[in-house]
């Protein structure tokens, strides 16, 4: 039986191969280009070995195509850049994390280049700064709600639009002896426990800074209500919260443990296979749009892209050849039957699954993207480091609030954006 | 050597010293998948110039050191002035990042230390009196601890040790309470960091003490024996001080490695509870926006930091070579 | 030691067995457990609704139709290549090792045999570099690494590992040379060898011991290091345990994990060996005195 499943494993491992050969014989024809390195570097999951991949096709005849993918992308990619010529001719990054390759400056303008080779991509996949086009996207990402199907129908209650009503349906499911805990969050301190403050401060209608400076903002009515809100709903959360990411999440939830939760859109597919829960949980997950929370009108989730960058000291060749190879990496010929579900690809042909609704939702609720601020990333490390003190009791709000500021601005001011 | 010994250092100590060029930032309207938007961005032909004039960056001398993520003097000035009461005083000291980080790192360090030297000891002496048929596997299973790999050990770990993994699900049983969870609450955590650092550490005492047990004198035992010293008095006058030496050697490389604990945090995710020195240069490093003059003082921090808390050692070290010069 | 043992009250041996039977178990534990689960799928191996279901298996058979599945070694090995991250530790670890044992017992015979204090310095250089947080230095590395085009080959590796060991290395093997009597190759260069035949003929056959200590403790630095290998080694060449960060990665993807746990079991059983054969070398060169300095 087991060599059977191994066999079959195999046989499906040579088929795709194949598949992928084929695909690759006619990639290879259409990259263009002439010569020169391409060198990679990006994060490590799937979609993004997917892009690297279709990338790689291009290589042969003069044209070399490297990939490091690697979860510590981050702290390697600006000292893989800065050098001249640079070793990484183009990083993959988020929203997020585009902002440290400004501010290091280490990546270029791509007007010239789209001019030139990138007519055919879509206008809304190209993100300017300041009218200059700095990255290309190809995928978008977004949290929103995940739930029980058969719990909540069981029990009459709609999937919450709101984190009010969040709070409301765990305590039915908790009153009805569902779960002791129904709701998960990806609440471990750091990264993760600010992401979830991010998102329910702009739900609230913040704003994270004084206008157009790098002043802090926070710790006013809406930085306190965001607070008690996760606190309010850390009551219904598993004690152990401060430690769950959102790998931890997804699996209390396989368990049947939780029956609510705020999740990523590219973390639920996972959930609904058959590896690693009951059939009857699995087959029972669903998603939905973002919530709302207060009364501001804008769900309390951010948007994401993934996208790639082209490295600003390389020669003009490298730059063409990378722009090319990454382009082809993003082309419609990457996508077949095992890519479709690895993301919500921004790439035409692409089908979008039932599992990709969540996101959907999320873009046309008209929630906001992800602050792509050159300071922020300093805010959400402040705010990781800090909030855990206000949900373990050890302070209020506002003394949280003004903490994380204080963090803030000492580390703002080190790298010279205050002083 | 020199190259990849000196310059490290130097590099990291003029680092600390020197932070970015104040930042130029402009408003400026960013457009993305999702639409266009009011922003802001790092102005880089006005910083250009200033960056290629002076490439270290702006000199803030011990700015870095005294700013509020690190020695934070001017927080504790305010904290003493305006606090009401001593207990007062420690609840403000304890909120800023660098002292809580030290009472973790200090307990942790004074606590896993001597403990890891006692049960090393006993755990030696006990592995040296059975039968030496025996020894062979009791020493490698005793090593295990030490030799699998810190990154996934605490991985398993922390699985093992979650409410509802193995250990977490014995701990309940003993302790006749089903909501007991090591690690929502803070002296909770602190207590599996400590358990965790002596587990690991132990084998490391083990295998030091045994190897000085094989050479203990067997004429003194023996005539300590004649002269009808207890088993306790033979540890007591004859073992025990045979294995002084190897007390301090273990003692050294333990204060170091505990003083800049790290990996148990990160494996147990257990940062909301109990942050270090070493834990700051991490994420300092591993952020978006990367603070490379705030990691290279909290490095500088934790050298002198062990430094300070060897210095008996050291001296005693320095006496030793001293007299052996002599001789 | 025998007329020791006897002397013994039977309340004291049981007291030690029991002891020792609960430290090992203690200790052990752990290792068996993930030896156990290695063999199951990954909701079993952690098992949220009931622990029970790591020990007797609830999804494996579900999941793959047996009891104990493979499919994580098979993962690891096979369909993920994990022989080239042991192929490439092997290369580190035997470089490291050599590299560091032959400087170190050069330069440690000479200077032990000097009349300067060298050790005590040798200590606080030692010192400072185990103090300073490993990922400090590594972050200093990586900018003249790209810049000469150093980054990614296992030689920097190498040399970097080499380099933070070293201090500590010529330390240990210092006070070890310390340790042999001057008079033993003094008598010898009376008799007409010249310092290296000296070194040659009486030192090394004496030596073993320490540097069996020595080599040992750089040997296990090599194989556990992951902040050294995992940012200055390309993923081609990566080793062991950054390969097995990599299985983890940032996101979880189903599987993976199971080949990370594989891979543990994997990593651990060479240790094992080398433990069992060079247990009475790391006894019987730490007794000889090479920590005592």
């Amino acid at each position: 039986m087991k060599n059977t499943r191994l066999f079959l494993k195999g046989a499906l491992a040579s088929a795709v191969l194949m598949a992928g050969s084929s695909a690759l014989s006619t990639a290879y024809a259409a990259c263009g280009i002439e010569g020169g390195r391409v060198s990679i570097v990006g994060n490590e999951f799937p979609a993004i070995q997917t892009v690297a991949r279709g990338a790689e096709s291009c290589a042969g005849d003069g044209v070399e195509v490297k990939s490091n993918l690697t979860a510590d992308h981050q702290k390697i990619n600006v000292a893989g850049m800065q050098g001249n010529p640079a070793e990484y001719t183009t990083a993959i990054i988020a929203n997020s994390s585009i902002v440290a390759l400004m501010n290091e400056d280490v990546i270029r303008p791509l007007d010239d280049l789209v001019a030139k080779h990138g007519q055919d991509i879509p206008k809304n996949q190209l993100i300017t700064v300041n009218g200059k086009i700095m990255a290309v996207a190809f995928m978008a990402n977004a949290q929103h709600l995940a739930y029980r199907k058969d719990v909540l129908s069981e029990l009459g209650i709609e999937p919450p639009k709101s984190y009010e009503e969040m709070l409301a349906a765990a305590k039915a499911i908790k009153d009805a002896g569902k779960s002791e805990f129904p709701i998960g969050g990806a609440y471990k301190a750091g990264w993760n426990l600010a992401q979830e403050f991010v998102n329910m401060y702009i739900g609230h209608g913040g704003e994270f800074y004084k206008d157009g400076s790098p002043e802090p903002a926070i710790n006013n009515e809406q930085g306190v209500a965001a607070l008690n809100m996760m606190k309010e709903l850390t009551a219904y959360m598993n004690p152990d919260f401060l430690t769950h990411d959102s790998n931890a999440t997804g699996a209390e939830m396989e368990a049947g443990n939780v029956m609510l939760m705020n999740m990523w859109g590219s973390r639920i597919g996972v959930l609904q296979d058959e590896e690693g829960a009951p059939k009857e949980i699995a087959e029972n997950i669903e998603v939905a749009g973002p919530m709302m929370v207060g009364d501001s009108g804008t769900p309390a989730t951010t948007l994401w892209w993934d996208g790639w960058t082209v490295a600003k000291n390389i020669s003009d060749e490298d730059a063409e050849a990378t722009f090319l190879a990454m382009k082809n990496g993003i082309s419609p010929s990457i996508l077949n039957d095992d890519t479709m579900g690895e993301a919500v690809w921004m790439i035409e042909g692409y089908e979008p699954a039932a599992v990709n609704q969540g996101v959907f939702a999320s873009i046309a609720s008209g929630a906001t993207a992800y602050p792509m601020l050159p300071y922020h990333g300093l805010m959400h490390t402040a705010l990781g480091n800090e909030i855990a003190d206000f949900l373990t009791g050890k302070e209020d709000a506002a003394k949280t609030l003004a903490d994380v500021e204080a963090a803030y601005v000492t580390a703002a001011k080190e790298k010279g954006f205050l002083n | 050597m020199l190259l990849f010994i000196a310059l490290p250092i130097v590099s990291v100590v003029l680092q600390s010293m020197y932070a970015p060029h104040e930042q130029v930032v402009v408003e400026v309207e960013n457009c993305d998948v999702f639409g266009c938007k009011k922003s802001t961005m790092v102005d880089q032909d006005a910083t250009r110039e200033l960056r290629d004039a002076k490439p270290l960056g702006r000199f803030v001398g011990s700015d870095i050191y005294t700013n509020r993520s690190h020695l934070a003097t001017s927080e504790v000035a305010i904290a003493w002035r305006d606090s009401d009461g001593l207990s007062a005083f420690f609840k403000d000291i304890m909120n800023l990042p660098f002292y809580r980080a030290m009472a973790f790192t200090l307990t942790f360090t004074f606590v896993v230390t001597p403990m890891v030297l006692i049960l090393g000891f006993f755990i030696a002496v006990a592995v040296n009196s059975i039968p030496s048929l025996l020894r062979g596997p009791a020493i490698f299973l005793s090593l295990l601890p030490l030799i699998i790999t810190p990154l996934i050990g605490s991985l398993i770990l922390f699985w093992m040790i979650d409410a509802r993994g193995i250990v977490g699900a014995l701990l309940q049983t003993l302790a006749g309470d089903p909501n007991l969870s090591l690690k929502a609450s803070t002296s909770l955590t602190w207590v599996t960091l400590i358990v965790y650092g002596i587990w690991h550490s132990a084998p490391f005492a083990f295998v030091v003490y045994y190897a000085g047990l094989q050479t203990v004198p067997k004429d003194t035992l023996e005539s300590a024996m004649i002269d009808g010293a207890s088993r306790w008095e033979q540890i007591r006058y004859v073992v025990l001080p045979h294995l002084l030496p190897l007390t301090t050697f273990i003692a050294l490389i333990q204060l170091m490695d505990n003083f800049r604990v790290f990996e148990p945090i990160m494996g147990f995710n257990a940062s909301a509870h109990a942050v270090s020195l070493s834990y700051f240069i991490y994420d300092d490093l591993g952020g978006e926006t990367r603070l490379l003059s705030s990691a290279a003082a909290t490095s500088v921090l934790t050298i002198v930091g062990v430094t300070i808390l060897l210095m008996p050692v050291l001296i005693r070290a320095w006496r030793d070579f001293g007299r052996k010069q002599g001789t | 030691m025998s007329k020791v043992a006897d002397r013994r009250s039977p309340v004291l041996v049981l007291f030690i067995w029991a002891f020792l039977f609960l430290w090992l178990v203690i200790a052990a534990f752990p290792f068996f457990w993930t030896f156990w689960g290695s063999f199951k799928v990954e909701g079993d191996f952690f098992s949220k609704a009931d622990w029970t279901w790591a020990l007797f298996g609830h999804l494996t058979p579900v999941e793959t139709g047996g009891n104990f599945t493979g499919d994580g070694y098979h993962g690891a090995w096979v369909q993920e290549e994990f022989w080239r991250a042991a192929l490439n530790t092997v290369i580190v670890v035997v470089s490291v090792v050599a590299i560091s044992l032959t400087f170190g017992t050069l330069a440690g015979y000479a200077l032990s045999r000097s009349t300067y204090n060298y050790a005590f310095w040798l200590l606080i250089l030692a010192l400072i570099f185990r103090a300073m947080p490993p990922i400090t230095l590594v972050s200093g590395y990586l900018l003249p690494f790209y810049q000469w085009n150093l980054w990614g080959h296992l030689p920097t590796s190498i040399i970097v590992l080499v380099a933070i060991n070293q201090p500590f290395t010529l330390w240990m093997l210092t006070s070890f040379f310390r340790n042999i009597p001057k008079d033993l190759d003094e008598s010898a260069m009376v008799d007409g060898c010249t310092h290296f035949q000296a070194f040659r003929h009486v030192i090394i056959p004496v030596m073993w011991p320490g540097v069996i200590t020595t080599g040992l403790f750089s040997l296990l630095l090599a194989y556990n290091d992951f902040a050294v290998t995992a940012m200055l080694l390309s993923k081609d060449n990566q080793t062991m345990v950054p390969k097995i960060a990599s299985f983890l990665g940032t996101t979880q993807t189903k599987g993976n994990v199971m080949f990370a746990v594989a891979s543990v079991v994997s990593v651990t059983a060479p240790l094992f060996i080398l433990v069992m054969f060079f247990q009475r070398q790391i006894v019987s060169g730490l007794t000889a005195g090479a920590v005592k300095g």
